[in-house]
């Protein structure tokens, strides 16, 4: 018998990342990692910049990074609303790792005109660009 | 032949004309992929945003949200989008016709009206119309920005929190295809129910951290992707019309110039005619 599967829709406010049944779903919510199975019951979070990963049908993989956003779960449905959303592969190591470095230096040296929420927000982008990058490795 | 230069001239300006409507045309077919790709890109954002608006509005929840609402109608906002520039047929016209018939309606029930601009016409049209104008905003060019219509979205969601309008909409033209447009006049607020009709019974959601924090900030975001996407459509719209329209422009230059070609040509006939019977009745005259 083939798994029970849930229809998942990832859209970000430029274009339609994902469309189709999936497995389970993993995502960074703003109180901690969630995991969402078929039948879970209705939920609706805040989602911190970091992975989604999906468990498309028949135990296909796909890791897509996303900036932020909100998390509906339906028994039937369940819907990724991101802000910013880039699939794993486009992901550019160099550029996050940049962006990093750039945000520590930042908040290790202010300047006059310093906003530090800005920066810790890009750090943490970042940092979730890398782990995403990481966990693709394994 | 002094009527033949004079048709001439008006000739020649004519296929000037016709020269920069052909020429508009085509940029605005250029434009109009590309605006209508955008369309399409940002679409499901708005669509999933509006699935996930209607479970909101269907469910029981704990906390009620002033957005899910309905209140006693005493002033009624409108958010118009226009276009910037003209010569795009009757774009315009069609949105603010079912404005101003939309109005009218709210007016004879006791309704007072509030609206704000997005593009430049519907500023222009406001500004004679007398409309209570509470926001403008213009000149989004090809790329429409969502910061651009966040200014304008947040006057209005303040003055609904406020309690100064108690319903709220958005105008814009829905893309259909190149050929038709149609206005739309959809209400943002109170938040109208999902039709899906599976969801029938009391339920709420569980929530992550905090039911008002959230709600707070999807009906927020709710707004503003549909303004955007009206905003986009409208753009997307605001090539095609104009697309069509410069065509119907060129093809009527075409055939004023033939027209124009064939009272030339019978006028100078007429001038050869009359010079050669002047020197046929000059020669029996000596």
């Amino acid at each position: 018998m083939a798994a029970m599967t849930v229809h998942l829709d990832v859209v970000s406010a430029e274009n339609m990342m994902f469309s189709g049944r999936v497995e389970s779903i993993q995502v960074t919510g703003s109180e901690g990692d969630l995991g969402i199975y078929p039948g879970h019951a209705p939920l609706l979070t805040a989602i911190k910049p970091g992975m989604v990963r999906i468990v498309k049908q028949h135990g296909h993989e796909e890791i897509m990074y996303v900036a932020g956003g909100m998390l509906e779960v339906q028994p039937h449905n369940v819907t990724v609303l991101a802000d910013t959303a880039i699939r794993g592969e486009d992901l550019d190591e160099q550029a996050a790792e940049a962006a990093k470095k750039q945000a520590e230096e930042a908040i290790a040296n202010p300047g006059a005109d310093f906003n530090y929420a800005e920066a810790a927000a890009e750090l943490a982008n970042a940092i979730a660009q890398l782990r995403v990058i990481k966990t693709m490795r394994k | 032949m002094s009527g033949g230069k004079e048709i001439k001239t008006k000739i020649g300006s004519i296929k000037n004309t016709q020269k920069i409507t052909s020429a508009m045309e085509m940029v605005a077919a250029s434009k109009m992929k590309k605006a209508q790709d955008r369309m399409a890109s940002s679409r499901p954002y708005a669509e999933n945003m509006r699935k996930v608006i209607g479970h909101i509005a269907k469910g029981s929840l704990e906390f009620k949200h002033s957005y899910l609402e309905e209140r006693e109608v005493k002033r009624v906002g409108y958010i118009v989008v226009s276009t910037d520039r003209g010569l795009c047929g009757g774009l315009n016209a069609n949105a603010f016709k079912a404005v101003t018939k939309d109005v009218e309606k709210w007016r004879n029930q006791g309704a007072e009206v509030s609206f704000a601009a997005l593009g430049s016409k519907a500023s222009a049209l406001f500004s004679k119309f007398g409309g209570d104008l509470v926001a403008q905003a213009s000149a989004f060019g090809d790329k429409p920005h969502l910061q651009d219509v966040i200014g304008p979205v947040k006057v209005m969601l303040d003055m609904y929190d406020q309690g100064k309008i108690d319903r709220l909409f958005v105008v814009y033209n829905k893309f259909v295809n190149t050929m038709s447009q149609t206005p739309m006049i959809d209400q943002l607020l109170p938040l109208p129910a999902s039709d899906e009709e599976e969801l029938g019974h009391r339920w709420d959601y569980i929530y992550e951290p905090d039911p008002k924090v959230l709600l707070e900030a999807l009906m927020v975001r709710y707004v503003e992707s549909q303004v955007y996407q009206g905003v986009v459509e409208n753009i997307a719209c605001e090539q095609a019309a104009r697309m069509v329209a410069m065509k119907a422009a060129t093809d009527n230059a075409g055939n004023l110039i033939d027209e124009l070609q064939l009272v030339f040509n019978k006028a100078r006939q007429a001038a050869i005619t009359q010079e050669l019977s002047e020197i046929v009745s000059g020669a029996q005259a000596v």
